[in-house]
């Protein structure tokens, strides 16, 4: 213990690997952090709990990814916001055209394809949807009228797949393929071969044509969506979340939590044992007596009921966590002032009439900063799995998402009953690659302040 | 000090505390406790009235009903002492002494297996599952983690250390249930070997229930084995390279007394009072952790039981449940400390 000089144990770490691996990790997880605050607007983050937010995503699908090991490529959701526009006007009628254009390559069919828009016009036009295929056959989707409307207005609409006068049209179309397409859905029909019902890879373009009288007809916002089975970098949830941008926000979470609980407890429960142990007598045991009933109270039971009763904000979450950290660090810190206490310094300090504010901070604290940062870095991953074990129990803040929460949801959601491992598996392993580099830093750390264990 | 006067001081402190962790239960669940039961009065006395219309045909005005009605409960209220605060020394006084002598009263929503209401038979009937499952587990980890600890601190370094080392450190920062979402996901799921809840799906009375709570505790327990004896090992691991440096162990290596005997006698018997401790503490300290792994795993224990109680606010089994943890959390540290005290006497002196 002790008389260690900050030089060596920064010579003595950068020795060690696992220390090393840990700050390597930690730095990635630092870096993924400001990635994740620079790149991810915190409206986005805040309306992970608002399914509208999420509507044009698609329900539990698989990362992208799966597909470079699949022989059969599963269909990716699309959404295509950037249609190529052309304006006509020809002969008192106006033509606002959008196309879309996607290559597809997959081996089954899409789930659906949704037409979302907001035009802006007035009168009565009408709306043409077709699409044209690879082989150069073109289908006529649907040809509807939007509502009327004497002056100018805005109108926003949906388009799904399913919708009847989509089917109607196709079945119009039937005799083009060598099927029957009657009880097919839309997509299964516009996207499939000719011969037989099976999906045809190529580039499919959709032409959405807006026909009016008034010039001034416009579509301003203009979407189509390609219902797939797989999406983004880490898939989504039941609930159409983008897993990606929930995990990237767990990250400066859990360091939030795991590093302000840690450091705080270990700062209190340092200066409450070195006090105590330096005071002794009545003050020494009047302070371990109040540290032994808050040792013995059971901290996950309580912890349920603070966060239930009073509130379960994360930053009131962090202050309960904090009551239950710093007791065993009083209690090390106690008994190693005790020994430095009864060093010839700390005698010479107190007889030249050095306040004891000052033998404290001066002489007795430097001696255990080792040992402090050594427990800061070994706190940590517990609070971010105690953490994390609440939110997972459903008691987390539903404001800010974190791991523990998306595993929440997905065990409300039966995901290992499911299946469905891109929603259980990169949680708990980033809580745990979390815990393992602060665990990793901590073992160094400990090592070089205990050399006894080192050999 | 003499092992007495240590005994006493330590029940003291532990009386003391489970005092505390009463009052702040009750004080943090007191004053919504009250609104509940008041909410369930009216509702009472409500339901007595329109199930005997005679009372309504009796009053002329619907005002003077709704006063009837106001002032019978404002009597029922005052008979239970509700009109008091919670925080009234009597109310407070009465419930901690009704507790203390586990008298919870009844809950609200949730029920006992055999259809009981009261909190003490719901608990009792929950209670030996948790410990069932728990203990064994913690036998089980203790066993391993011992003869794995000490196989690697006599042999610093070797393969079987560093084996030992880095699974302990990879396997504390796994939390438990996540690993139980992954071995439900494989083991019930993928390869279909256990069941995925681990609640038995016949009833209690049937003879063929042990076994089957058995079959159904397979998963959870080889999962908290799994994450639990890593670190077992390591720190066993950690006292016996510590007492292996010691002068009398290298004195008995030169006498040229067998390696084997100088591990598993001579110096585990030395690194005993530790490893009694926390042996004693990982006990109790799997009882708190049961809340989230039995609600992974759907085990019909207390942990579960905290967990549903919390979920539909069922205050009398939320503070039995807290009592009852309080307890077994003391009375474990307790024993962990008489233990050290016994096998360690310089503790006793202080």
């Amino acid at each position: 213990m002790s008389s260690v000089t900050p030089q060596e144990i920064k010579q003595e770490f950068l020795k060690s690997k696992i220390g090393i691996a840990g700050i390597t990790i930690l730095a990635i997880l630092v870096l993924t952090s400001i990635v994740a605050i620079i790149t991810i607007p915190v409206e986005t983050f805040q309306e992970w709990n608002n399914p509208g937010n999420w509507i044009s995503y698609p329900k539990v699908a698989i990362p992208v990814w799966v597909n470079l090991f699949m022989a059969e490529k599963i269909p990716e959701h699309r959404i295509l916001e950037t249609p190529s526009i052309q304006t006509n006007s020809r002969g008192g009628i106006s033509l606002v055209s959008h196309q879309f254009g996607m290559n597809f390559d997959y081996d089954d069919f899409p789930n659906d394809f949704i037409y979302e828009f907001t035009s802006e016009y007035s009168g009565s036009p009408l709306l043409q949807m077709s699409v044209i295929r690879p082989d150069g056959i073109k289908l006529e989707l649907l040809s509807t009228s939007l509502p009327f409307s004497d002056s100018k207005i805005i109108h926003s609409e949906r388009i799904f797949s399913t919708d009847g006068a989509i089917r109607k049209n196709l079945s119009l179309q039937s005799e083009i393929f060598g099927f029957n397409i009657h009880r097919l859905s839309a997509e299964d029909v516009v996207f499939s071969k000719i011969q037989t019902n099976e999906p045809l890879k190529g580039d499919y373009i959709f032409l959405i044509d807006l026909y009016g009288v008034n010039s001034e007809n416009q579509i301003p916002e203009s979407k189509l969506i390609i219902g797939g089975k797989a999406f983004g970098v880490m898939g989504t949830d039941e609930l159409r979340r983008d897993l990606a941008i929930g995990l990237l926000w767990g990250t400066p979470l859990a360091l939030f939590i795991g590093l302000v609980v840690a450091i705080a407890s270990v700062i209190m429960g340092l200066f409450y044992g070195v006090y105590a142990g330096f005071k002794g007598k009545k003050t020494d045991e009047a302070m371990m007596r109040f540290n032994d009933v808050i040792y013995a109270l059971p901290a996950l039971p309580f912890l349920i009921i603070l966060s239930v009763t009073i509130s379960n904000s994360i930053f009131l979450m962090v202050g309960f966590l904090m009551i239950f950290g710093w007791v065993g660090i009083a209690k090390v810190a106690r008994s190693m002032s005790l020994q430095i206490k009864t060093r010839g310094y700390v005698d010479a300090a107190t007889m030249m009439g050095q306040k004891n504010s000052k033998i404290i901070l001066k002489h007795i604290l430097p001696q255990l900063l080792p040992y402090a940062f050594a427990s800061i870095a070994i706190s940590v991953p517990a609070a971010i799995t105690t953490e994390a074990g609440l939110s997972f129990l459903g008691l987390g803040d539903p404001s800010f998402p974190t791991w523990g929460q998306i595993l929440h949801d997905a065990n409300t959601f039966g995901a290992a009953a499911r299946g469905l491992w891109w929603w259980i598996m990169p949680p708990g392993v980033m809580i745990a690659v979390t815990g393992l580099a602060f665990v990793f830093i901590g073992n160094a750390l400990d090592a070089i302040v205990n050399p006894k264990l080192k050999r | 000090m003499t092992l007495k006067r240590y005994v006493a001081t330590r029940l003291a402190t532990m009386f003391g505390v489970l005092m505390i962790t009463l009052l702040i239960t009750i004080a943090l669940v007191g004053s919504n406790m009250d609104t509940i039961l008041k909410q369930g009065i009216v509702f009472q006395v409500r339901s007595e009235i329109t199930e005997n219309p005679a009372i309504a045909e009796s009053f002329s005005s619907v005002q003077g009903f709704e006063n009837f009605i106001q002032s019978q409960i404002n009597q029922r209220i005052k008979v239970l002492g509700l009109d008091e605060p919670w925080y009234s020394p009597q109310r407070i006084g009465l419930t901690m002494y009704k507790i203390l002598l586990l008298d919870f009263g009844h809950a609200t929503f949730l029920t006992s297996d055999s259809g009981s209401s009261d909190v003490k038979d719901i608990i009792f009937e929950k209670l030996p599952r948790t410990i069932l499952l728990f203990t064994t587990a913690t036998i089980i980890i203790s066993v391993i983690g011992i003869f794995l600890g000490a196989l690697s601190g006599s042999k610093v370094g070797s393969i079987i250390d560093r084996i030992t080392s880095s699974f302990a450190i990879i396997s504390s920062s796994f939390p438990v249930w996540w690993i139980g979402m992954l071995m439900i996901f494989l083991f019930a799921f993928v390869y279909q070997i256990f069941p995925a809840r681990a609640t038995p799906d016949i009833p209690s009375s049937d003879p063929g229930y042990i076994w089957a709570l058995l079959y159904h505790m397979a998963l959870p327990l080889i999962t908290i084995v799994m994450i639990g004896f890593g670190s077992w090992a390591y720190l066993v691991r950690n006292f016996m390279v510590g007492i292996m440096q010691e002068d009398f162990i290298m004195a008995k290596k030169t006498i040229g007394i067998n390696q084997k005997k100088i591990i598993y006698i001579h110096a585990l018997k030395n690194a005993a009072p530790p490893i009694v401790t926390i042996l004693a503490l990982s006990l109790s300290g799997s009882l708190g952790g049961a809340i989230i792994t039995e609600a992974v795993f759907d085990w019909p224990g207390m942990g579960r039981l905290y967990f549903e109680a919390i979920t539909v606010m069922d205050l009398p089994v939320i503070i039995g449940a807290t009592y009852i943890l309080t307890v077994f959390f003391l009375v474990s540290i307790l024993i962990a400390d008489l233990l050290y005290g016994y096998f360690d006497p310089r503790v006793r002196t202080g």
